[in-house]
């Protein structure tokens, strides 16, 4: 197991000893004490490793992973996970704006609250946000799912395209060109796999949520629609 | 009464209700949408061309034509990264998407500039196996869109240019029509194919300067502190832009005009949002003069940049090296004369063209149609571009040893003067015969 105290070594530090791992590594395990809110914590990491990170993080912790599961124990500033490409990312607290952020693939679980913009331009990722989140989230999402246990804010799902939005609370508003959408047995199936892999309770079931997704109304020009542009 | 036809006066058009305008609104009431189109403002604008390089004469001394060195090179990059950029020539190709464009036609752009050792630059959509092959020296867009983006590409760039907005679209997000959503090209982004694509205008995850700084060194983190990072904005407001960028940490800062091209916009948005290139370079420059950063980090300017009289003159005002676009596509082939008839059919002629959001153009370069790509040669149409970056690069020298200057980044304002008031405030030189700058001296 190696041990970065950020207290004591730079940062620079850190992410060059992560980037410099080969996928075979051995050194399959990290953790990083005093994070003290530090921006770009394990971002860029391409290796099947796991990082325990002891405490706050800045923005874009864990920006663009590949393989690598980090795990922050504290909350996360803007961007936790922008643009993840695979592996997983989870916060024990709550997460700041833009969680997610155009994330391409893998797993982002917020055990609290996410911000506005949770799951912004989204491409592929999966992101389960155990509390609430706020608005704007999901805006212009392009694939992957966002499950929320909690409440979302307004403007939901704006502009959304091929995304699955799923919400067992209530919705403050819908974003243009989202609505809700009855769940097919592949929706239920995929949101249960994500409530699993989420470690929840399997009490929690599918039939709990709304689903929402995109009326494809905005997607040619068409001056019928001129409100929503 | 009705007056004989010979003392009836001509059809006077109005001014106001030019033709042009008035078959816009009949337009604009047939089909109930905006006009689309491709390239850079059209409107006549303060230009390059309103200066004028005074020369050696008795009191400066000139360069030997052939004979004395005349250095082109530019370092980009110089400020933080641990790989700069050196470029043989200070004229790169803007950044232009595999979707706007053709696959033939990035081919070809890579081929030319990096045969005459400049650089190219991604678009909206992410990089291309085939454009990183074939330029030596790729800058890769990260756009608010984030279409394609990954973190291998940002490694195998030689710089990333992050995008805050363009000349043709201060304050706008790209465009590109169903047409071009081709199956690739919608992999690519991750978007249905077909549809009209429409992107954000703001980068999703950070907002405002203080943001910018730590987004940059994120994307500094990312790639080990190698690759030169730049900021592209839209010339608007060229003062605060550029000091903004650098104080986020910016080594390069690229700075459009409006009359920098666009793959799709709406014309009103093209012609009524931005500055001109002319009215942008001294107040980039001035801000980088404050803070103590001229030359320190770089400055690029675009929009209009035609002939190496232009490439002179925007180094003279200060910048390190301009990137063309249009320009370039022109020179692969666009509104080729030979294609006339082709062009008709399209209801325009060549030298006017301009709609290359619906992918149809006969030169094959704005298009996603394989049968028309395929009138490309990527291997002539580089050469061309080669050719023409030599043209521009050769004729700036030429320019720059008549002012007596053994480097082309030695040219400075105190070798132009402007023949127009509007151009001698805008870039700060004096009104050719006088020593009166506007807004400077008395």
């Amino acid at each position: 197991m190696s041990i970065f105290d950020l207290a004591k070594v730079p940062l620079r530090e850190l992410n060059a000893a992560l980037h410099s791992l080969p996928p075979s590594t051995n050194e399959t395990h990290w953790v990083v004490t005093n994070p003290g809110g530090k921006h770009a914590i394990a971002c860029g990491v391409d290796a099947p490793i796991t990082i325990d990170i002891e405490g706050h993080v800045g923005y874009y912790c864990g920006g663009m992973n590949k393989e690598a599961t980090i795990v922050v124990s504290g909350n996360a500033g803007v961007g936790v996970a922008e643009n993840m490409m695979s592996g997983e990312v989870r916060v024990k607290g709550d997460a700041s704006q833009a969680a997610g952020a155009t994330g391409r693939g893998g797993l982002l679980v917020i055990d609290g609250n996410a911000s506005a913009r949770c799951g912004i331009s989204m491409k592929g990722i999966d992101i389960v946000v155990k509390g609430s989140i706020g608005p704007m989230s999901a805006f212009m999402a392009q694939a992957g799912n966002l499950v929320v246990l909690g409440d979302a804010g307004d403007a939901l799902g704006d502009s959304i395209y091929e995304a699955r939005l799923f919400v067992r609370g209530s919705v403050a508003g819908l974003g243009a060109d989202c609505i809700e959408k009855e769940m097919s047995a592949e929706d239920k199936s995929i949101l249960k796999s994500l409530l699993k892999r989420a470690d929840l309770n399997e009490s929690i079931s599918p039939d709990d949520f709304k689903m929402f997704g995109s009326a494809r109304r905005l997607y040619h020009f068409h001056i019928d629609n001129v409100d929503a542009y | 009464m009705t007056v004989p036809p010979p003392h009836r006066t001509p059809p006077r058009f109005s001014a106001t209700f030019s033709p042009q305008t008035i078959a816009e609104i009949q337009r604009a009431a047939a089909t109930g949408i905006y006009d689309i189109r491709g390239g850079g403002a059209k409107r006549a604008l303060p230009h390059f061309d309103d200066l004028l390089f005074l020369g050696a004469s008795i009191s400066r001394y000139p360069l030997e034509g052939y004979r004395e060195k005349c250095g082109t090179d530019v370092a980009l990059g110089t400020r933080f990264a641990k790989k700069p950029i050196k470029l043989k020539i200070p004229v790169t190709i803007a950044g232009m998407s595999f979707g706007a464009l053709s696959a033939p036609a990035k081919e070809a752009l890579g081929r030319g500039a990096s045969a005459v050792g400049t650089s190219t630059t991604t678009g909206d959509g992410g990089m291309t196996a085939e454009e990183r092959s074939h330029s030596s020296i790729l800058v890769y867009q990260y756009l608010p869109s984030r279409y394609g983006m990954n973190p291998d590409d940002l490694r195998r760039a030689d710089a990333i240019e992050i995008v805050i907005g363009q000349g043709a679209k201060p304050g706008g997000g790209g465009m590109l029509l169903g047409q071009k959503i081709s199956p690739r090209v919608a992999k690519m982004r991750t978007l249905p194919e077909g549809i009209d694509q429409r992107s954000a205008c703001r980068h999703p995850d950070w907002t405002g300067p203080d943001d910018l700084e730590i987004k940059i060194e994120e994307l500094r983190e990312l790639t080990d502190w190698e690759k030169p990072i730049y900021v592209k904005v839209g010339a608007s407001r060229p003062y605060y832009d550029t000091a903004l960028a650098a104080k986020s940490g910016a080594d390069v800062i690229v700075l459009d005009g409006m009359q920098g091209g666009t793959a799709a916009t709406q014309e009103v948005f093209i012609e009524n949002v931005g500055l001109p290139l002319l009215a942008a370079i001294r107040p980039a420059v001035q801000a980088l003069q404050d803070l103590g950063l001229h030359r320190k980090l770089q400055l690029i300017v675009s929009g209009g940049v035609r002939t190496g009289a232009d490439v002179a003159k925007a180094l003279a005002l200060g910048a390190d090296a301009v990137a063309i676009g249009t320009a370039a596509l022109i020179a692969l082939g666009d509104n080729d004369p030979q294609l006339q008839a082709e062009y008709e059919k399209l209801g325009t002629v060549a030298g006017a063209y301009d709609d290359w959001q619906d992918g149809l153009d006969p030169a094959g370069i704005t298009t996603q149609d394989p049968v028309l790509a395929a009138r490309l040669d990527p291997v002539k149409a580089g050469r061309r571009l080669a050719n023409y970056l030599s043209v521009l690069t050769l004729e700036a020298q030429t320019i720059a040893r008549a002012c007596g200057k053994s480097h082309l980044h030695n040219l400075e304002p105190e070798d132009l003067v402007a023949l127009s008031i509007e151009a001698a405030a805008m870039a700060g030189v004096p009104l050719a015969g006088t020593n009166w700058i506007p807004g400077i001296t008395q």
